[in-house]
């Protein structure tokens, strides 16, 4: 059996689905940005999913490679936040604790 | 038509100099003294006189009849039929104006260097002397009606400007008021006439023009002729009625019966004024404008006739007034009026050239006059009272003998200037065939010649008066007695000799016929009144009568001298004064009424004064019973809207006001809640929200 259009969806369904809950439940920062990179990903599954069987188009797996070099460059950034967080709200990085954006 | 660019510098120069010393003139004056204010004012008018000569010189290069230069700077209102242009125009009509308009007017200003020498405000004098001059040309050059009109109420302007120029006392300043009104009365017929031309013409042949030349050649189709003569207007013939209006605008500016009230009191300006403005050119611009329309005048006889006898009339009348006039200046002035009355009465019987030598010559000798005049008056430390003066031939000689030159020629002593204009008019007006009045021309002929021997004699009177016997002015004079009176300085006293010289000699130009030698200024004129002269129709007296006229009027000039000799000479006659203190009614009441000017200020006074004062009155009583009450009424209807207008706005606008604040205010704090700053719980939120908006969709679309 090869693997068709909805088995990818159904991956990238499951990984979204992991994201959400790991951005839920968890109140550490960095496992706030995997939950966030998870998501990412499963965007990017579905793009190269739909770039493959809809039409044979690069322009989806083009769009992949962009979205995880954005992703890359967001979670840079987000890094930095979180060492800014966690030299302003003692040692710590867990979100709950910043709730005020003044420092 | 020839192109001439240089045209438009006539003009143009004079209002460039009065525009120096209108914005920097005073400046001047303090920095460099009074020659940075006169030496421009006078070179521009300067430039004009040879812009004008050139102008000559090119005339003459033409054709006889393809004598004009015109220059066009832009199009003015090109409206419909309205063409018209700031454009200039020179024919050989508008040369004899501008030169001796640019040349009187340049020597004048000369003379004024002198004469105003002890005024602060000497630039003012200067700046409105040459806006005079601009405008002046403007009126002269002017190739169409509004451009002409433009210049017309300019010159109006500036003779106000100039007769109040000493506005500090009243009396100057009512003068100048005086004179700008009674304008106005004859800018009106002006006005009209030019309308009523121009929608006649329209009216006719469905096409109009605003240029004199255009117009000119409407009018000689014989078609247009009897459109116009045959459509009436209240009772008149439609050129007739365009002809009265236009010449109502003549005799408000040329001070002709009845509007000629403004003439004898715009003497309260400075001399050279009344000697260039009120003498020599711009009273004369009614006569130019005749002249200048001669094609619509000649269409009506009814028109001519009626000019002529105006200028009859106005020429006895007002010579009769110069007998017991004592005001030096006051003499002239009557004596201006009266010789405008005979060039009214040249245009009239259709002699227009000699109407316009008329002008010119006059332009000469009485500016000598009056300028001689000023000489006296300067000499005499602001005196103006003949009674008080006499005896000035030793003191003064210069002025002394110019001025007995220019009486010779305004009373017509042979071979002046004056002679052969004044008798040229006598003879056409009574060899004219045109008049419709019963006498025809010997009735004109007849109030010509009564005017003249009134002329000789109350010019050579106040020669006489002024320059002969003792002098009567020095004790009492302001209580410093011993001030002798002196001679001008020399820039006067040259100026004076040169416009005698002129007054001798610029006669010559137009001999007369009879003679057999050349008459240059007719023939020079010639072409620009060719398109009238088949219209003109002479009475066919033969040269025996031109002959015996000439010699009559010689006469007439002679009898008005030797009665005012006998009168007036050195003071020694004791009849004048007789005659002032008789009690017998008759000589007593004459007296009176002739030396109060026939009383006619104070019938005007009366009637048009009068009716304007009872119509202030009434104007008054509708002001304060009527608009008053409607004012106050909307003032009170103001503030019932006000007062309610008040209850709404703190009511009703301020509390929806107040209300919106209110409940932006309890939004606000209600959506604070929402704003915990837990980054978890806006997750909560977006999560749900997604998940809510995916059920939803499988609800109502799935």
């Amino acid at each position: 059996m090869n693997p068709g259009l909805q088995h990818f969806l159904v991956l990238s369904a499951a990984l979204f689905a992991c994201g959400l809950l790991c951005l839920v439940t968890r109140r550490n920062a960095i496992g706030l940005l995997m939950g966030i990179e998870l998501i990412i990903n499963a965007a990017n599954i579905n793009f190269v999913a739909f770039s493959r069987h809809l039409g044979n188009d690069r322009a989806g797996q083009v769009f992949a490679l962009f979205g995880i070099a954005l992703a890359a460059v967001g979670v840079t950034v987000a890094l930095a936040i979180v060492f800014a967080l966690y030299r302003n709200f003692n040692k710590s990085i867990d979100v709950d604790d910043a709730s005020r954006l003044r420092g | 038509m020839t192109q001439y660019p240089l045209l438009a510098l006539i003009p143009l120069l004079p209002l460039l100099g009065a525009a120096y010393n209108a914005f920097v003139g005073a400046r001047m004056q303090k920095r460099f003294g009074y020659a940075a204010v006169h030496v421009p004012a006078i070179l521009m008018p300067g430039i004009s006189f040879v812009i004008t000569v050139l102008a000559f010189a090119r005339l003459v290069s033409l054709p006889h009849h393809e004598r004009v230069l015109t220059t066009t700077l832009w199009s003015w209102m090109p409206v419909g039929s309205v063409d018209a242009g700031v454009a200039f125009l020179m024919d050989p009509l508008a040369l004899v104006m501008c030169g001796f308009i640019t040349f009187v007017g340049t020597l004048i200003h000369i003379y004024s260097v002198g004469y105003m020498h002890e005024e602060p405000s000497y630039w003012r004098f200067f700046s409105y002397l040459n806006l005079f001059m601009f405008t002046m040309l403007v009126l002269v050059l002017a190739d169409n009606f509004i451009l002409m009109f433009v210049g017309w109420e300019g010159v109006g302007l500036c003779s106000y400007l100039l007769i109040s120029f000493w506005y500090k006392e009243k009396k100057n300043a009512v003068a100048g008021m005086k004179a700008f009104i009674v304008n106005r009365i004859g800018d009106f017929g002006f006005l009209l006439g030019l309308l009523l031309l121009f929608w006649s013409i329209h009216g006719v042949t469905g096409g109009s023009s605003v240029v004199f030349r255009n117009i000119e050649e409407i009018l000689a189709q014989p078609a247009v002729r009897e459109a116009l003569s045959s459509q009436t207007v209240l009772g008149l013939s439609l050129i007739s009625m365009i002809g009265i209006l236009f010449f109502v605008g003549a005799m408000g500016k040329s001070a002709q019966i009845p509007l000629y009230v403004w003439l004898p009191d715009a003497m309260a300006g400075p001399t050279p004024v009344s000697a260039l403005i009120h003498a020599a050119t711009m009273v004369t611009a009614g006569v130019y404008l005749v002249a200048r329309l001669h094609f619509v005048f000649a269409l009506s006889p009814l028109v001519m006739s009626w000019v002529a006898l105006v200028g009859a009339v106005t020429a006895v009348f007002a010579a009769t007034i110069g007998f017991f006039q004592h005001d030096i200046k006051k003499v002239l002035a009557y004596s201006t009026v009266s010789q405008l009355g005979y060039m009214f009465i040249g245009v009239g019987v259709g002699a227009y050239w000699v109407a316009i030598f008329h002008v010119m010559t006059h332009a000469f000798f009485k500016a000598c006059l009056f300028l001689g005049s000023g000489s006296v008056i300067l000499g005499c430390h602001h005196e103006q009272d003949m009674r008080r003066m006499g005896g000035l031939k030793k003191f003064m000689p210069v002025t002394a003998w110019t001025y007995f030159i220019a009486c010779c020629a305004i009373a017509g002593f042979p071979f002046t200037s004056g002679f052969f204009s004044k008798d040229e008019i006598l003879w056409k007006a009574f060899d004219s065939g045109n008049l419709l009045f019963p006498g025809g021309g010997l009735m004109i002929w007849a109030l010509g010649a009564l005017g003249a021997v009134c002329t000789a004699f109350y010019m050579f009177r106040s020669y006489y008066m002024t320059f002969t016997g003792e002098y009567r002015g020095a004790h009492g004079h302001n209580g410093h007695g011993g001030h002798q009176p002196h001679e001008s300085p020399r820039n006067m006293t040259h100026v004076l000799v040169v416009l005698a010289a002129f007054s001798l000699v610029a006669g010559f130009i137009g001999l007369p016929h009879l003679w057999h030698l050349p008459s240059y200024l007719h023939h020079w004129l010639d072409p620009v009144f060719s398109g009238s002269a088949e219209i003109i129709r002479s009475a066919g007296h033969g040269s025996g009568h031109e002959w015996a006229l000439m010699i009559f009027s010689v006469a007439l000039a002679l009898t008005g001298w030797a009665f005012a000799r006998w009168l007036y000479r050195d003071n020694r006659n004791a009849a004048p004064s007789r005659l002032i203190e008789s009690k017998h009614p008759l000589v007593c009441g004459i007296h009176r009424l002739v030396y109060n000017k026939y009383y006619v200020d104070e019938i005007y006074d009366a009637v048009f004064v009068g009716f304007v004062m009872w119509f202030r009155k009434i104007c008054d009583w509708i002001d304060r019973n009527i608009v008053d009450a409607l004012v106050n009424f909307a003032g009170l209807f103001g503030r019932l809207v006000g007062r309610v207008h008040g209850l709404t706005d703190t009511h009703v606008v301020d509390g929806a006001v107040n209300g919106t604040a209110w409940s932006i205010a309890s939004m606000g704090s209600a959506l604070r809640l929402v704003q915990t700053g837990n980054l978890r719980t806006y997750l909560y939120i977006a999560i749900s929200g997604a998940i809510a908006l995916v059920i939803m969709n499988f609800i109502l679309f799935g």
